[in-house]
């Protein structure tokens, strides 16, 4: 088994997927990323980020129907899968805890 | 299905066709959407060109190793290890199943594989002559070309004074200059103890020079007239186990040395490897007079000069300066134009001839020679392999259609056959290496080398890996190719059109123009070895104009009392094993000397009177058995042939006398008559024409004694009755002669050699063709046994049938006849024109060889047919 350490890209994917839940699929991810974080990201790294995220378990997918959209071609469909979301999780409760312990005295 | 609304824009084609190319294509469909899709929406937002731009972008990031893998599949995926041991497995069944075309590969294989190896063995020696010294590259001997009448001559004698004049003039070209003597036989002793080694005098520089290694004593003791430097053999031979530094010897029982240094015996494939021990040059000088003479004369060509250059300096940079030294020193030679010449050491052994002062072929030419036959014995083993591994294809059709049936690639079919090959060629190998191990021997001798195989050089093994992986692959290349390619539909579908799925009218033509290569090949080896033999037996068969039967020689060394001559002449005919006794300048078959001021009546002033000068005794003529032509021998009643003279027909040509006999010829001031002309006597090589010679009665000049044996006596009868006289008169030296026969025989070693060589070599050819058409034959009769029972059946003969199966082989032959006749004829043409004496290329060398070629071809296939025409028809029919 692949490491599960999270990078910070793949989280983002992993976000974008959850966000888009039922219409997951790679050009959906990059519009949800450009949209979200308004920078540009190739097709590329968004499906090879996929694709290690569906390796480790953190997303599945399976193959959609057809769309005139997309001239007739099918897409691939990802779902976050329990692993991906506690990842998310943990994730998120890292950072709070670290939220947590800055001292007061550093913002005033 | 595409929308393409009049407006609407496209993605760029080149893109994705280039998508297409590398993803895998389980991935294809879906990223081309989400590139369209894309594509689609950046159209509308940011406009045609950035879309594009984006699209490209896009594909480009897309090409990743983890986007490429194919799609994982659901069966066994077995690792290259696995199917390799299948392949072996299958290998070995097959080459047992087919014991006969097994054997006739590995054995084909094998042998053109150790004929191989022994020539580049051969070849490795050959390069690699010298490279003992460790200044190997900078050492040269000095050497000049000189024109007499109009005939340029190069030689490596050089005169003494130029040795002092390259000191003098150019001594920061050189960082050694060495004189040295010619290579001659002396009689060693220490005490009781005699041996006769071949040793120089040379220069205290020469063992630097060498970088010769010195095991006991030291390199630098050679300024001293009265040391001496020996190998270690000769060391060993002398003194046994004692130490020999400071021992004395005693040389040519005259001269007393004392031993400063040993040194480890130079390598059998160096130029010096005979000299076996060095005087002091000071010795030399004082020992003979004729030495400290030439010293200042520049006319005496007569001593190596060795030399070896500065660093910082080059062969041609030298050559340059020293060209024309001697015309410069010595005013009265500047008329033959000399020219003095570095000759690198490298090229000592492979670059030594020349032809008129320019350099020609050399042994190089042999070197290339026998390369170029080792490459085509190898090549036709290998044809040999390809054509039955192609013609035995459609027996293994059906495994290849099986192969590709479940699923084999192509790549991995011409794996299994390659590596099939290479196993053959490894198993060959071994063979070779045995062949090889077996008949060095007897290769040593007739080459005349020391070679052993190098079994602990890495490299040599790294070069065998390589050699066999060559073979194997240049084997197989073909049958891989050709079986890999066969559509499994047709091979498998049914078993009447299953054999004929190749079998075309063109199928067979790659197999048959490998036959008619490899006979081309062998014809011309055999029609060039014929050759070759013949221009030896005419040589041999030259009139010699002397009878070498029973005529023994034996050379006066200096220790030969130079009086009683005559005493002990009769002494030696007393004995009654000697009919006759005479004495000479040079050996019976040979001139060593000449003189260019010879001058007579109708002379062209022109033309220089050079003729080679040999003193005899009176009795010379009996004795080694000249024939008149004209006029009588020297006899001891006639007090006036002192100054008589006996000529050689080609002398009497090249004087343009036809009465020759009384003729009155000048020479050193003297008026000599020409009492007789005998027939040509053969010296030097017998395929060269004839020195013209003056034979003259001089008995100072002697210094061989010819003895003519009694032949009522065995040799070794009259040798036992006549050593007991040369040991009274010269107590010190051992009784050494030689036959004049041997001597004679002597002459055709280098060619005799070629001839052995290439009997051996062509011989193989054949031998590995033959192999290939008996195993081709019985293949092709095998696979045609229905038919031939059929034919039995509908009542075809035995000779009807024998007839069918040859023909088309003997066909093959005769078309490499056609080929190999013109080309055997231009090449031993030129070689036959290297001689003078030489033999005519007559028809029925061609003839013959190729009647035996056909001969030996007929009788391989018929074997094989009549074995096939045999068979009972009701067997080779019954089952089906």
């Amino acid at each position: 088994m692949k490491g599960t350490h999270l990078g910070e890209f793949e989280e983002v994917i992993l976000l974008a997927v959850a966000i888009r839940t039922g219409d997951a699929y790679g050009a959906a991810v990059v519009n949800e990323i450009e949209q979200q974080l308004g920078r540009t990201v190739n097709l590329g790294a968004v499906h090879t980020a996929l694709h290690r995220l569906e390796e480790k378990g953190l997303v599945k997918s399976e193959m959609g129907g057809a769309t005139a959209e997309r001239g007739g071609r099918s897409k691939r469909l990802y779902v976050v899968t329990a692993l991906g979301r506690r990842a998310l999780e943990e994730i998120r409760q890292l950072r709070n805890q670290m939220w947590d312990t800055i001292p007061k005295i550093v913002w005033s | 299905m595409k929308l393409q609304k009049p407006g609407c824009e496209i993605p760029p084609r080149w893109a994705t066709l280039l998508l297409r190319s590398f993803c895998a294509a389980h991935l294809a469909n879906e990223l081309e959407g989400d590139l369209h899709e894309l594509f689609e929406q950046r159209v509308k937002s940011a406009g045609v060109r950035q879309a594009r731009w984006r699209y490209i972008k896009d594909v480009l990031s897309l090409m990743r190793p983890s986007l490429m893998k194919a799609k994982p599949g659901k069966y066994s995926n077995p690792s290259h290890i696995d199917m390799l041991q299948n392949y072996i497995r299958i290998a070995f069944r097959n080459l047992a199943k087919n014991r006969t075309y097994s054997a006739i590969n590995i054995i084909g294989l094998s042998v053109g594989m150790a004929t191989a190896i022994l020539i580049g063995l051969w070849m490795w020696d050959e390069l690699s002559y010298n490279k003992y010294h460790e200044h190997y590259d900078r050492i040269a001997r000095v050497m000049q070309h000189q024109t007499y009448n109009g005939v340029t001559s190069t030689t490596p004698a050089t005169p003494l004074p130029m040795r002092a004049a390259l000191q003098r003039e150019h001594a920061s070209d050189f960082t050694y200059i060495a004189s040295s003597s010619w290579t001659e036989d002396h009689i060693l002793a220490v005490g009781e103890k005699k041996l006769s080694r071949k040793g120089n005098c040379v220069e205290p520089d020469f063992p630097l020079m060498m970088s010769l290694r010195i095991l006991k004593g030291t390199a630098a003791g050679l300024d001293n007239p009265g040391v001496t430097l020996l190998s270690e053999s000769v060391a060993t031979a002398l003194f046994g186990e004692e130490d020999p530094i400071n021992k004395t010897i005693k040389v040519d029982n005259k001269n007393y040395f004392k031993v400063t240094g040993v040194y480890e015996d130079l390598p059998y494939e160096t130029a010096f490897h005979d000299v076996s021990f060095l005087l002091p040059w000071k010795f030399f000088l004082q020992e003979e007079a004729w030495v400290k003479r030439s010293e200042t004369n520049w006319g005496n060509n007569s001593f190596l000069l060795l030399v070896q250059i500065a660093p910082n300096s080059s062969f041609a940079q030298v050559n340059s300066k020293i060209e024309n030294i001697k015309a410069r020193h010595a005013k009265e030679e500047a008329r033959f134009n000399p020219k003095a010449f570095l000759h690198p050491m490298s090229r000592w052994h492979l670059y030594s001839e020349w032809e008129n002062g320019v350099a020609v072929r050399g042994r190089i030419q042999f070197v290339w020679l026998f390369g170029i036959i080792g490459a085509f014995v190898l090549l036709l083993a290998c044809i040999n392999f390809m054509n039955l591994s192609t013609a035995r294809s459609q027996k293994r059709a059906k495994e290849v259609g099986i192969r590709k049936a479940v699923g084999s690639l192509r790549s991995q079919l011409i794996a299994q056959f390659f590596s099939e090959s290479i196993m053959v060629a490894t198993f060959a190998f071994i063979l070779a290496l045995l062949l090889v191990q077996l008949s060095l021997p007897w290769f040593n001798l007739i080459a005349d080398k020391q070679i052993t195989f190098p079994w602990d050089n890495q490299k040599i093994w790294l070069w065998a890996l390589g050699f066999t992986l060559m073979t194997g692959l240049l084997a197989g290349s073909y049958p891989a190719i050709y079986l890999s390619g066969f559509k499994p539909v047709k091979v498998l579908k049914g078993t009447g059109s299953s054999l004929r799925f190749r079998t075309g009218r063109y199928a067979a033509v790659p197999r048959q123009t490998l036959v008619i290569i490899q006979f081309t090949v062998s014809i011309t080896l055999v029609i060039g070895t014929l050759v070759v033999l013949r221009q030896i037996r005419h040589a041999k068969d030259r009139p010699v104009g002397f009878d070498r039967s029973g005529l023994l020689s034996v050379a006066m060394n200096t220790s030969y009392p130079r009086g009683h001559s005559d005493a002990l002449r009769q002494d030696l005919l007393q004995t009654g094993a000697a009919l006759h006794m005479a004495k000479s300048s040079s050996p019976a078959s040979e001139v060593w000397s000449s003189d260019a001021s010879f001058s007579w009546p109708g002379k062209d002033p022109d033309q220089l009177g050079d003729l080679g000068t040999v003193g005899v005794t009176p009795e010379y003529g009996k004795t080694v058995g000249w024939q008149f032509k004209q006029g009588r021998d020297f006899s001891r009643d006639f007090t006036t042939d002192s100054l008589g003279m006996v000529i050689n027909e080609s002398a009497a040509r090249f004087m343009g006398l036809k009465e020759a006999a009384g003729t009155r010829v000048q020479w050193n001031g003297d008026q000599y008559t020409v009492i007789g002309v005998i027939h040509d006597v053969v010296t030097g090589s017998p395929f060269m024409p004839i020195q013209p010679t003056v034979f003259m009665l001089r008995e100072d000049w002697t210094s061989f004694i010819h003895i003519r044996l009694n032949p009522a006596m065995t040799a070794q009868e009259a040798l036992k009755k006549l050593q007991p006289v040369f040991k009274k008169y010269n107590p010190g030296s051992p009784f050494e002669y030689k036959f004049a026969s041997d001597e004679y025989d002597l002459k055709f070693h280098a060619e005799e050699r070629i001839g052995q060589l290439s009997t051996a070599f062509a011989s193989l050819a054949i031998f590995i063709s033959c192999l290939g058409l008996f195993g081709l034959s019985s293949f092709l009769a095998e696979q045609r046994q229905k038919e031939i029972g059929i034919r039995k059946v509908l009542g075809a003969s035995v000779a009807n049938l024998w007839q069918m199966l040859s023909k088309d082989f003997l066909v093959l032959v005769l078309i490499a006849c056609l080929v190999a006749t013109p080309i055997a004829y231009y090449l031993m043409h030129n070689w036959l024109q290297h001689y003078t004496y030489r033999t005519a290329l007559s028809g029925w060398i061609f003839a013959a060889a190729i009647g035996g070629a056909l001969a030996i071809t007929l009788l391989t296939v018929s074997f094989q047919a009549i074995k096939a025409a045999l068979l009972n028809p009701v067997k080779t029919l019954h089952n089906e």
